[in-house]
Parts: C-alpha cells; structure tokens; sequence
C-alpha cells in the first residue's frame, strides 16, 4: 500500500498532497499525518470524494488512516 | 444543521456582539476586532513606528492569546513545534501586514466594514478573495514551505508567545515610565484610532472569549473560502456570514450604520489599492495556512513559526508607519502604492520558488 506523510505541514497541504495522490488512481492510501484540523480536513475530504476512511491509530502527537475505494466504485 | 455549524454559528454572532459592544465601549468605529490595526498600535505601543494617532497595547490581542492558549491546553492541542522555512514565513508577515494597512484592515475587519455599511470593504473583500484563490494556485502547483519539527525535549519555546503577550499586560496594567518626559516602554496615543478604545478589562475580556472560540472552531478568515472550495465546508462560511449579519443588525439598532463609500470611518475609496492591498494580504494568508487571526492563535497554541509571523506583521507595520506606505482616511500614498505592486511580485516569487517538484 502506497504511504503519504503529511506530518507537521500547514494547511491546506495536507489535503492537497493526498488529493495528489489520490488522483495517481489509487485504491488504498496509508495517510500519517499531526493535529486535529489536518484530520478533520483530509477525512471530510476523502468522504467527499467517495472513498472509506479508516483511522487505525490516534495519539496525542500524531494519526495513522487508510483511505480505500469503496467496493464497487 | 450539524453540531459542528451551529457552533460556527455562535462563535460568529458572539464575535458579532462583542465587536459592535467594544466600539460602544470606545473602540473606533467598525473596528471592534481588527488583528491588523491591533497590531499595527501595539507595534506603536511598543515604540517601534513614530505615528503617534496609532499607539496603545490593545489588550483584545492579549485576551486573544490566553483564550486560545487555554483552549488548546484543555483540549491538549498545544504543540511546541516550528521551523518550516521561518524567514520566508516572517517576510510573507511583513508584506500580510503591508497589504492591511494599505486597505486598512485585516479580513476580519473587511467583514465588519461591510456590517457597518463601508462598501469600500466589499471591494476589499473581492481582492482578498482574488487573492487567495491567486495564492491558491501556488499551492495547487505544489507550494510548501516544508514540515514543521516538533519539540522533543521540552515544550518550552511555545509557551513564548503567550508569556509575552502577559508580559505586556503587565507592563500595560503597570503604567511603569521608565521616561517620564519623552514616554516609555509603552506608548499612548493623545488623539487618533489609537486614543479611542474600550476599557482594558473589557477588551481583555472579549479577546479571551473570542481567543477560546477561534481556537476552538480553527476559525480563519482566508481558510473558510479555501475549505469550501476544497472540500465543501460551508461551517467557516457561516460563521462569516453570522459576523456581517449581526454587526449589520445591531449597526442598524444604534444608528452607526451608513451606507456608502464616502465618509466611512478610518478608510479611503482609492479602489484599486483596497483591492490590490487585500489581494496581496489574501495571497500571503493563503500562503502561510492562515489569516492573522488564525496565526495569533496559531502561535499561541505553540507554533513557533506563527508566532514568528507574528513578529513579522509587527515588523510589517512599524516599517509601514516609518516609511509611509500605510494608508490613511485621506487616501493611499505613492510608497504604499509600489511596494504593495513590488509585494504581489515578490511574494508571488517566493511562491514559485518554494513549489515541489515531482521526483
């Protein structure tokens, strides 16, 4: 599975760089990245153009999700 | 309505509110919250430009500080993190900074310009959005000022910022004149903007309130646009709409409201520099990830390099005064005129310069 880091960047890049990415035809994306807004923007995101988003992991300092494209789509 | 927008929609009301309640208290008029004028009489406060209408320590961008310093505590967002390219940040602070005092404004006072009846504003506010969607298009071409690092050890550096906007409360509370003929540390205007302000503990409190709400909501004037045309996010939106609507109401209630562009208070018709002067400070918050509300609050949840935007508008607004490029009532003047040109060109540059390139 491709992986994106978007750790520590400002806004919006962190959306920006996994739009990037998404757009190279992905069907999962490991995205990490730092902060609460970034994964608030990045989730809406990535629901608003149809795929699933999984968070697997959330610390205090940083957050692990996968973005996958729903079966069928 | 979601949670979410409905508390969107509080925050902007109560910025509303408080805006139009500290010009009752003695704020110039339409200038309840501005976070550039603010600055731009801190800086004078401070001593550091010589344009003596524009000198007083607000105490709204203390209040401002803490408020967002302890929302992010408890909602443990406090960060101490920095050093993604800090000079270019601290240079697109001065030219932020530049681009406001040539409009006279930040974006959030652009908002209660409008309320007010300033239709000067509503040609701010369309360069501020030419602006930022020029801005945009760096960023679409891959522009990044590069990853911040966090602070292992220690959480110290953050704490920084906010330390020393309650030192400067200290000193304002104080009123210690290290000069008592010439004037020191803090300076105050005898007349002008800067003479005219609502009582301290006032300002203080609504900066606190609307500290904690920013923070809370990540309110940002250049980010609800962005957020809407990137995914869809009408909250920022909203809460932009709830500001004009009620300053517009309550205006409209106390007889302040004036519709027009001649004769409105602290701002000129020169319409091509209001545009040009919010086109340049749009393309530069876009830039940065945030409008100067949101790098006071920014910097106060423990991003050093906010903070240093920060200084950079400081900056910003002392070389402003001392070189005559900011505007007054009376107009724009010819400095201002070709450094806000020279600004869009060169922030343009930085924004070329600091593209990513697919490797």
């Amino acid at each position: 599975m491709d992986s994106l880091d978007v750790r520590d960047l400002s806004c919006p890049i962190p959306v920006l760089k996994t739009q990037k990415a998404l757009e190279k035809g992905l069907t999962e994306l490991q995205v990490v990245g730092t902060g609460n807004t970034s994964k608030q923007n990045v989730t809406k995101f990535a629901k608003l153009k149809g795929y699933n988003v999984q968070l697997n992991s959330e610390t205090d300092d940083e957050w692990q999700m996968v973005i996958s494209k729903k079966p069928g789509s | 309505m979601s949670n979410e927008k409905w508390l969107m929609a509080a925050t902007g009301i109560i910025i509303g509110v408080l805006a139009v309640i500290l010009v009752v208290f003695g704020n110039p008029a339409n200038m309840g919250f501005c976070i550039a004028c603010f600055l731009r009489d801190t800086t004078g406060g401070l001593g550091l430009h010589r344009a003596g209408i524009v000198q007083y320590v607000r105490p709204e961008l203390i209040g401002l500080a803490c408020g967002a310093f302890i929302s992010a505590l408890s909602a443990k967002e406090f960060r101490s993190r920095g050093g993604s390219a800090t000079l270019v940040r601290f240079v697109l602070g001065v030219f932020m900074m530049i681009g406001a005092l040539i409009f006279l404004g930040c974006p959030l006072r652009d908002l209660l310009r409008i309320g007010g009846g300033d239709l000067n504003a509503v040609v701010g506010l369309v360069g501020f959005l030419a602006g930022g969607l020029y801005g945009g298009y760096f960023l679409k071409k891959g522009f990044n000022l590069g990853a911040a690092k966090r602070e292992k050890t220690t959480q110290a550096g953050g704490y920084m910022f906010v330390i020393g906007a309650v030192l400067l409360l200290g000193l304002l509370l104080a009123g210690i004149k290290f000069n008592p003929a010439g004037g020191g540390p803090l300076f105050f205007s005898q007349e002008g903007p800067g003479s005219q302000h609502a009582p301290i503990w006032i300002a203080l409190f609504a900066g606190l309130v609307v500290g904690f709400l920013a923070q809370k909501t990540r309110m940002c004037l250049s980010g609800g646009f962005r957020d809407f045309f990137l995914i869809r996010e009408t909250g920022m939106l909203i809460a932009y709409g709830c500001i004009v609507v009620t300053v517009l109401v309550l205006n409209i209630y106390l007889g302040k409201f004036n519709l027009g562009f001649a004769n409105q208070p602290i701002a000129h018709s020169n319409h091509i520099f209001n545009l040009l002067g919010m086109f340049l400070l749009g393309q530069c918050a876009v830039l940065l990830g945030g409008c100067p509300l949101r790098q006071i609050v920014l910097g106060s949840e423990g991003d050093l390099d906010a903070a240093v935007t920060v200084l950079g508008m400081i900056f910003g607004a002392a070389i402003a005064h001392n070189f005559m490029l900011a505007s007054s009532a009376k107009g724009t003047t010819l400095y201002g005129e070709v450094v806000v040109i020279a600004g869009v060109i060169l922030v343009s540059l930085i924004g070329w310069a600091y593209r990513e390139v697919d490797g």
